[in-house]
C-alpha cells in the first residue's frame, strides 16, 4: 500500500501528526495551500479547528428552527382544530378560546422541542452524509487510529492540486509522523 | 515554574498559573489510549462475578414485574385494591418517585453542558442511560393505569373510529406529551453522544459480531472535523432544547396535582419544587449507582473525588430547596385563609395516619444532605453513598407524603380510609427496580460507560494551543536559567 511509485493514483494520503497541536498548525497549511478535499480527524473535536481549516459555522441550527416551528404550527393547529371545530369538550369550566390559551402551552412547548429534536438528529445524519457505513478510508490501519489517540489528516486524491509526490512531501514538510496512502475498493 | 514570571509578560495560559491551577478532571496525567483503554475494556472484557450475582436477582425481579403486570391485565384493575379514597396510591407514587429520578442524566448531559461545566464528561453517559431507565419504568405505571391497557393508544392524538380526541386542557394530556417528549429526546440525546464512541468499539472489535453490530450503530462516523462541527452544534442545540425540557417535565408532573382543587396539592410551589426535587433525587441515584460502579471497574481517575464532591453540593443545595419548600408548604397553610388547606397540613404532620412518613421525609431530605455542608463528609465515599441512599428513600416518602395524605381525608367523611397499598402494588415496585437494575447492568456490558471522546477532550493536551504553551515555558524557564 505504502509503494506509490508502482500503483495508480491512491484514493488519499493518511498522515498521522504528534499530537493536537500539530494537527492544528498542519491543518493551517493545508488551508493555506489550498487543497478543498481533505480533513482532519480527531478522536474528539478539536477546539479552534474549524478556524484553522477555514470553515464557517455550521448550518445545522437553520434545518432545527425549521423543525421546531413545524413543531409549533403542528401543535397550534392539532389542538385548536380538535378543540376548536372537531371536538370541543368544554369541561372545568373552559372553552376553547383565547382566554384559555394558556393552557395550550404545554403541548405547544413540548411539540416544538420535540420536532426540534427530531430536526437535530435527522438534520444532522443528513449534513454530515451519514450513515455510511463503507467508505476508502476504512481500508486503512492508520486511519482507524482516530478513534482512540491519532491525529490523522487527511488530502483526498480528487484535489486539483493533487500529486502524488507532491502532496506526499507536502505532509512530510508540514511534520506528518506517519504517511499511508489509501486505495479505493477494488470495484 | 517560576513564581517571578507573570501571565502579561510571557503569554501563559492562565490555567497554567500556580495558584490559580484547578484540579484535573482526569487524574494520574491518563493518556488518551488509556482512556480507551479502560472504558472499552470493560466492554470487551469478561464482567465480574458480582455483575452476575446482581443481574440474576435482578432479572428475576423484572420477571416478577411482567408477571404482576399480566396479572394485572388478564385479571383487571380491581387486583390493584383500588376501591379506597386514595385509588392509585402507589401506582402514582412511584410514577413520580421514577420520572423524578430520570432528571439528573438531563440536567447533567444539557444544563451541565450549556453552563460549560466540564466535570460533566465523566458521568454525563450513565446518568443519561439511567435517566431512560428510569422513564421507562415510570412510564409503566401510567401506561397500565388507564386499566385497559390495549386502549392505551387513546392517549395519543390520532383519529380514532368515535371521532374522539384529547382534551388539551387537561394537565393529564400534557402529562402524555410531556414525558412521551422527554425520553424521545434523551434517546436522541443519549444517542448522538454515543455515536463517537460506538466508532471506537467498532475500530477495537475483534469479533465478527461486535464488529458488524457497533459498526451499524456508529453509522460509519469517521470522526472528521467536517463531521464534528455539525455534530458539535448538534449536540449544542439539543442541549439548550434539552434544558427547558427538564424543567419542564417535572413542571407538567406537578401540575397533574397543583391544578386540581385538592387541599394539600393545590399550591403554585409545585414546580420548582418538584423540578427541585427531582434533581435532588436524580444525583442521589447517580450517586448510587456510580459510586459503586468506579469502584467495580477501576474508573477512579476519571469519576474523581472532585466529580463526587460537586454532586455533593448539589445535593446539599437542592435537598436546602426543597426544605425551604416543604417548610414555605407549612407556611403557605397556616397563613393563608383556606382551612381546608389549614385541615390538610394538620393531618400531614400532626394527626394523620402517615405522620411517620412526613418527618421520614423531613429527616432524609432536608436534614442528612446538611452534613455535606462539611468537606470532609463529602470526600468521605461511604457517607456519601449512605446520604444518597437516605435522599432516594426520603424522595420516595416526599410522592408518598403528597399522594396519600391529601386524598385519604376528602371533604365528606364518606370519603375518608386508610390507604394501604396491595401485595401487587409492592411487587410491581419491586419489579420496577429489578427492571431498572437489569437495564442498567445491560447498559454496563455492552456500552461505554463513560463518554470516551468527551473526556478526551477535556484532558490538558487535547487544548490545540497546550504544545505552543509547553513550547513557551520550556523556552522561558531556560531562559532564567540562562
Amino acid at each position: 500500500m505504502s509503494d506509490t511509485k508502482t500503483s495508480p493514483i491512491p484514493f488519499a494520503f493518511v498522515a498521522e501528526f504528534e499530537n493536537a497541536t500539530e494537527l492544528y498548525h498542519a491543518a493551517e497549511h493545508v488551508r493555506d495551500e489550498g487543497f478543498k478535499r481533505w480533513d482532519v480527524h480527531t478522536p474528539y473535536p478539536v477546539h479552534g479547528m474549524d478556524h484553522a481549516m477555514g470553515l464557517g459555522k455550521s448550518w445545522l441550527s437553520a434545518l432545527v428552527l425549521a423543525g421546531g416551528t413545524t413543531g409549533f404550527l403542528t401543535a397550534l393547529f392539532l389542538q385548536f382544530f380538535t378543540q376548536g371545530s372537531l371536538y370541543p369538550t368544554i369541561v372545568q369550566g373552559k372553552p376553547a378560546n383565547l382566554s384559555t390559551i394558556p393552557a395550550f402551552f404545554p403541548v405547544l412547548f413540548e411539540l416544538t422541542i420535540l420536532f426540534s429534536a427530531f430536526s437535530v438528529l435527522f438534520g444532522l445524519l443528513i449534513v454530515i452524509m451519514l450513515p455510511r457505513w463503507n467508505h476508502p478510508l476504512f481500508n486503512s490501519e492508520l486511519f482507524k487510529k482516530f478513534s482512540d489517540d491519532g491525529f490523522i489528516l487527511v488530502i483526498e486524491s480528487r484535489n486539483r492540486k493533487f500529486d502524488v509526490e507532491g502532496t506526499r512531501a507536502f505532509l512530510e514538510k508540514i511534520g506528518a509522523k506517519r504517511i499511508e496512502a489509501v486505495e479505493e475498493d477494488p470495484v | 515554574m517560576s513564581q517571578t514570571v507573570t501571565n502579561a509578560e510571557h503569554n501563559v495560559h492562565p490555567s497554567d498559573q500556580e495558584g490559580i491551577a484547578r484540579e484535573p478532571l482526569v487524574l494520574n496525567n491518563r493518556s488518551m489510549s488509556w482512556i480507551t483503554n479502560r472504558i472499552c475494556g470493560i466492554v470487551e472484557n469478561r464482567q465480574p462475578l458480582i455483575w452476575w450475582i446482581l443481574f440474576v436477582p435482578s432479572v428475576l425481579l423484572a420477571g416478577v414485574l411482567g408477571f404482576t403486570l399480566v396479572y394485572l391485565v388478564s385479571t383487571g384493575v380491581g387486583i390493584w385494591g383500588n376501591n379506597q379514597p386514595v385509588a392509585w396510591g402507589w401506582a402514582i407514587v412511584n410514577f413520580v418517585f421514577w420520572i423524578g429520578i430520570g432528571h439528573a442524566g438531563t440536567l447533567i448531559s444539557a444544563i451541565l453542558f450549556l453552563t460549560r461545566q466540564k466535570w460533566r464528561t465523566s458521568v454525563n453517559r450513565a446518568s443519561e442511560a439511567m435517566t431512560l431507565f428510569a422513564v421507562v419504568c415510570a412510564g409503566i405505571y401510567p401506561g397500565f393505569h388507564v386499566g385497559r391497557f390495549w386502549m392505551v393508544w387513546f392517549l395519543a392524538p390520532v383519529p380514532n373510529a368515535n371521532a374522539i380526541w384529547q382534551n388539551f386542557k387537561s394537565p393529564l394530556l400534557w402529562d402524555v406529551f410531556a414525558v412521551s417528549t422527554y425520553f424521545t429526546v434523551s434517546v436522541i440525546f443519549w444517542y448522538i453522544g454515543l455515536i463517537p464512541d460506538l466508532a471506537t468499539m467498532r475500530d477495537r472489535a475483534v469479533t465478527k459480531v461486535r464488529k458488524f453490530l457497533y459498526g451499524l450503530f456508529a453509522l460509519g462516523w469517521r470522526g472528521g472535523n467536517r463531521q464534528w462541527r455539525h455534530y458539535e452544534m448538534g449536540y449544542l442545540l439539543l442541549a439548550a432544547l434539552s434544558t427547558p425540557l427538564v424543567l419542564s417535565v417535572h413542571s407538567v408532573v406537578s401540575f397533574d396535582f397543583a391544578t386540581s382543587i385538592v387541599p394539600g396539592w393545590h399550591t403554585t410551589i409545585f414546580p420548582p419544587y418538584f423540578v427541585a426535587g427531582a434533581v435532588f433525587g436524580g444525583f442521589a441515584m447517580v450517586l448510587t449507582l456510580m459510586l459503586p460502579v468506579r469502584k467495580l471497574y477501576g474508573l477512579e481517575d476519571m469519576i474523581t473525588p472532585k466529580h463526587i464532591d460537586n454532586m455533593a453540593k448539589i445535593i446539599l443545595l437542592t435537598g436546602t430547596i426543597v426544605g425551604y419548600a416543604y417548610i414555605m408548604e407549612l407556611f403557605i397553610s397556616y397563613y393563608g385563609a383556606n382551612k381546608f388547606e389549614k385541615d390538610a397540613f394538620h393531618l400531614r404532620i400532626l394527626s394523620g395516619h402517615y405522620t411517620w412518613a412526613y418527618f421520614c421525609m423531613f429527616f432524609c431530605n432536608v436534614i442528612s444532605p446538611q452534613i455535606f455542608w462539611f468537606a470532609k463528609m463529602r470526600k468521605n465515599l461511604w457517607v456519601v453513598f449512605i446520604i444518597a441512599n437516605f435522599v432516594n428513600a426520603g424522595m420516595w416518602f416526599e410522592r408518598f407524603v403528597i399522594i396519600p395524605t391529601s386524598v385519604s381525608m376528602d371533604f365528606l367523611p364518606g370519603q375518608w380510609g386508610f390507604y394501604s397499598p396491595s401485595i401487587v402494588e409492592k411487587w410491581m415496585f419491586l419489579g420496577t427496580f429489578g427492571l431498572f437494575l437489569s437495564l442498567f447492568l445491560l447498559f454496563l456490558r455492552f456500552l461505554p460507560v463513560i463518554a470516551i471522546s468527551e473526556v478526551k477532550g477535556v484532558l490538558p493536551e487535547s487544548d490545540p494551543h497546550h504544545h505552543d504553551w509547553e513550547e513557551i515555558k520550556a523556552r522561558r524557564n531556560a531562559a532564567h536559567r540562562g
